[in-house]
């Protein structure tokens, strides 16, 4: 039997900076044996990470724009995620929010600038909900887990979404299924132009103004939880669905509000990658982001500063992994896919793994030093 | 001088800012039964789960027979000779007595010998302790009785030589409680310890040779039962002197303002629960509805609460239809109409209990002003009034940014109360208000009950505990298999005559 730990006894930032970092550290020295068994360098490698993470500000600037990315399907899952709903499908919700901003820029992109943006954006959290909402229902009113239906929306999303590339809205002057570029008035300001703007010469980085979209969205999303009535009452029926009746709150309605609001943010992902970086819909631009939101909202206990040190945590190691496999020939682009799989086992599925050792550890350590 | 079987020697324990158990030290001697009292958070339940190895003293020791003990789980506690009986039964429903008796020490993979000897030895058991019970019964059509004599069978077949029982007569009709002290006098004649914990001091002066009385976690005083009284006990876990009998000025009945024909409600497996109940409540009333757990209160409430579908007849709350077959009010406009609920069971319906107590205080509520504006919560209106509202009801400890689980059952009442007391409702529907709750608590719960009457609202009391039936209400009904078998208007009623109509026999 494992020892109970008094959990009112374990202070804050033992459960979340002290066992989180246990567990990364642990995750790391994993992915450490596998880099050693591939016939390189672990330490060679950390510095390589670090390097290309922070070590120019070109690659400093792409950690950010995965940060970015990262923010908005952590987000989206950790709002879900309150109300006790698994939405697996910020990959599916975020590809439609991308044709969403798309619509928006290319049909209504002879309206004054803000005013398109702020469409833009309306767009992506608008076709993002509605892909959340079937699965939504389905949950509320007839039972169906959101796990399983939102997992099918992902390939739904994939097929509907290869099927309007190539047949209705192929740019028609060429081959590959994209979609015709959006007006260049209306993308984002690149970090290279506000640099230049200040009179400091970079070269190209995808880093957009997207990233302050992604922080005043996630005090939105604190606010929204901690501070508002909607964010009370779907606490309360994640918490316990019974007491939540009782009170007179309808659990249905609350399924349906969490999840258009997780899918609204994970669409909002379209807007990174679509004002900001391909400024057109390709095949697949959500490229797993979705996905690694869960791990980033695990990691983050599903609060938005959390989060928001997850989504870099991921950057790094996106980008980091990217300049690895790059100088490094034994370490493939799929080696770099196998560590953030350790560490999503690690911070995600194996989260409790050491916990009750640790918290019972620092509750043994601070009470003997209260007795001395 | 008798060696004693059981020695705590400066016991203490601690949550958080909470000490539960502060140098506790209590002997328990051989074939005695020891009765352990005292309100709600006053530390039993923590005392008895570090003698049953749940929890680890932070200091302090445990000796059994003069050894000083290591109890790191309830595995080396069994070990050792201890066995509990918990307040809600660990039984595996769908699974026989024996089935469940031998659970996790079945010692066989394939069933033949040991299971055979199991049978013997229990059938032994069974005879020397008059349990009376089939082995090969399936838990689920066994009555809450019989479950805990299986809890207690599970107990001695593994060996308990020390038996703690924790509030065993909560669920109990009055006769199966009379059973139930048989039994335990028969184990004690054979020699068996009992350590009984309880908040009912009648249970202590009829059964116990010695009790302890715990306050605030500390021992408040030994005595021996026939050297002391109800009185002293009181006053001691209280730590003042208690009023055991209720003060209730006449009835001054108004209006019928509540009003329930020809009710029909089924339950989640649409099994009828209620049949064809009726009844009506006046203003300034408190209608007591006794009847043994599980006998269809529990959808009755949810029905009149809003919660839960009608099958067929109609609620009425001031003339007008609440509820029929067709359409009900939920919680939310019920509210809004005067009704309040304090539902039967507080940690699952009426408290979400890893929310704040300040968010606890206001659940239910947090929609309506001053708590939210244009659905934004307003953080220092819920303090303010979550540290009123704590002051009044005397929620301790005071701390409105603390977990809810983190309060005693006791407490944790108190908030559910403060919140559907405070706002005056006309009529309010109550589920076992006090269960699991201390003393102190109760006196204080059934004092605020008695003045929501004298202030003209209509009550609802449901409960299963028969003497606070008897004691608050002005007119009894009892429940038995979802029927009203009996009505009568407390005067010169006794428990007897309740107990049989909850029992079924008329």
């Amino acid at each position: 039997m494992a020892t109970l730990v008094d959990k009112s006894k374990v202070p804050w930032w033992v459960s979340n900076l002290i066992v989180p970092l246990i567990n990364l550290i642990l995750a790391l020295f994993v992915s450490g044996l596998f880099i050693f068994i591939a016939g390189e360098n672990p330490i060679q490698a950390v510095k390589l990470i670090i390097y290309g993470s922070f070590g120019y500000i070109e690659g400093f600037a792409y950690t950010l724009y995965y940060t970015t990315n990262f923010i908005f399907t952590g987000l989206a899952f950790a709002v879900a995620f309150h109300c006790r709903l698994f939405n697996i499908g910020g990959e599916g919700q975020a590809y439609l929010g991308g044709l969403g901003v798309f619509l928006v820029a290319f049909h209504l992109g002879f309206l004054p600038l803000p005013i398109v943006w702020l469409l833009a954006i309306a767009g992506s959290a608008l076709f993002g909900a509605a892909w959340a909402f079937i699965p939504a229902y389905l949950q509320a009113y007839r039972g169906s887990h959101v796990v399983i239906t939102t997992i099918m929306f992902n390939f739904i999303a994939s097929a509907l979404m290869v099927y309007l590339l190539v047949d209705v809205i192929r740019d028609t002057n060429q081959m590959g299924p994209q979609t015709a570029s959006v007006a260049k008035e209306l993308w984002f300001p690149m970090f290279k132009d506000i640099a230049q703007f200040f009179g400091i010469k970079i070269r190209y980085s995808p880093l957009n103004i997207s990233f302050f979209l992604a922080i005043i969205v996630s005090f939105l999303v604190w606010f929204l939880i901690w501070r508002t009535k909607w964010g009370y009452e779907m606490r309360a029926v994640g918490h316990n669905t019974r007491a939540a009746v009782y009170a007179g709150i309808s659990p249905n309605r609350n399924i349906i509000i969490a999840m258009l609001i997780s899918g609204a943010l994970a669409g909002m992902l379209g807007v990174n990658e679509i004002l900001g970086v391909h400024h057109r819909v390709i095949v697949n631009f959500p490229a797993g982001y979705g996905f690694t939101g869960i791990a980033v909202a695990l990691m983050g206990r599903n609060h938005p500063i959390g989060i928001f040190l997850g989504a870099f945590l991921f950057g790094i190691l996106y980008q980091g992994g990217s300049e690895v496999t790059f100088d490094m020939p034994n370490i493939s682009r799929y080696m770099f896919v196998a560590v953030q799989g350790v560490i999503i086992l690690f911070s995600g599925a194996l989260e409790n793994l050491f916990r009750p050792q640790i918290e019972s550890f620092f509750v043994k350590r601070l009470n003997e030093e209260k007795v001395v | 001088m008798v060696s004693p079987i059981l020695e705590l020697s400066n016991i203490n324990k601690s949550f958080g800012h909470v000490q539960a158990n502060k140098e506790v030290s209590l002997a328990i001697n051989k074939g005695t039964i020891h009765g352990i009292i005292g309100e709600n958070g006053a530390g039993k339940s923590t005392l008895m789960s570090i003698v049953y190895g749940f929890y680890q003293a932070d200091s302090g020791t445990i000796s059994i027979n003069g050894n000083i003990v290591n109890l790191k789980s309830p595995r080396d506690s069994i070990e050792s000779g201890i066995g509990m009986v918990h307040q809600h039964f660990m039984l595996v429903e769908n699974f026989s007595v024996l089935e469940n008796i031998i659970l996790g020490f079945e010692g066989e993979i394939v069933f033949g010998k040991k299971l055979d000897e199991a049978k013997k030895n229990l059938l032994n058991l069974c005879e020397t302790y008059k349990l009376n019970i089939d082995l090969n019964s399936i838990i689920s059509d066994l009555s809450v009785g019989f479950r805990q004599r299986v809890e207690i069978l599970k107990a001695l077949y593994r060996g308990a030589e020390i038996l703690i029982l924790d509030e065993p007569t909560g669920v109990l009709t009055p006769q199966e409680v009379d059973e139930l002290f048989k039994i335990l006098r028969s184990l004690q004649q054979e020699g068996k310890t009992i350590v009984l914990i309880t908040h009912k001091l009648n249970e202590i002066m009829d059964l116990t040779s010695n009790v302890t009385v715990m306050r605030q976690g500390e021992i408040a005083g030994h005595k021996k039962t026939q050297l002391t009284n109800k009185e002293e006990l009181a006053e001691m876990m209280v730590g003042r002197s208690v009023l055991l009998r209720i003060n209730k000025s006449p009835l001054k009945k108004g209006d019928v303002v509540f009003r329930v024909n020809n009710l029909q409600v089924k339950d989640d497996l649409d099994v009828l629960r209620v049949k064809n109940v009726n009844f009506e409540i006046n203003e300034g009333e408190i209608l007591g509805l006794a009847g043994v757990t599980g006998n269809g209160q529990t959808e009755l409430l949810e029905a009149l609460s809003g919660i839960r579908k009608v099958e067929s007849g109609e609620i009425q709350l001031f003339e007008e239809t609440i509820s029929d077959k067709n359409n009900f009010l939920n919680p939310k406009d019920l509210k809004e109409k005067g009704l309040a609920h304090v539902p039967e069971d507080r940690q699952r319906m009426g408290l979400i209990t890893n929310f704040k107590a300040n968010e606890n205080l206001i659940f239910g509520y947090h929609h309506q002003q001053p708590f939210s504006k244009s659905s934004v919560l307003v953080e220092s209106e819920i303090l303010s009034y979550s540290k009123k509202v704590m002051n009044d009801y005397d929620v301790r400890p005071q701390a409105p940014n603390l977990i809810t689980s983190n309060f005693s059952g006791g407490n944790q009442q108190k908030i559910i109360l403060s919140r559907e007391l405070n706002k005056n409702p006309k009529v309010l529907l109550v589920g076992q208000p006090t269960r699991g709750v201390d003393i102190g608590a109760i006196e204080f719960i059934h004092q605020r009950l008695i003045d929501m009457r004298d202030k003209g609202a209509a009550i609802l009391l449901v409960s299963v505990e028969l003497e606070e039936v008897l004691s608050l209400s002005d007119r009894i009904v009892v429940m038995f298999d979802g029927k009203i078998v009996g009505e009568k208007v407390n005067q010169n009623v006794t428990d007897r005559e309740i107990g049989l109509l909850m029992a079924g026999i008329s």
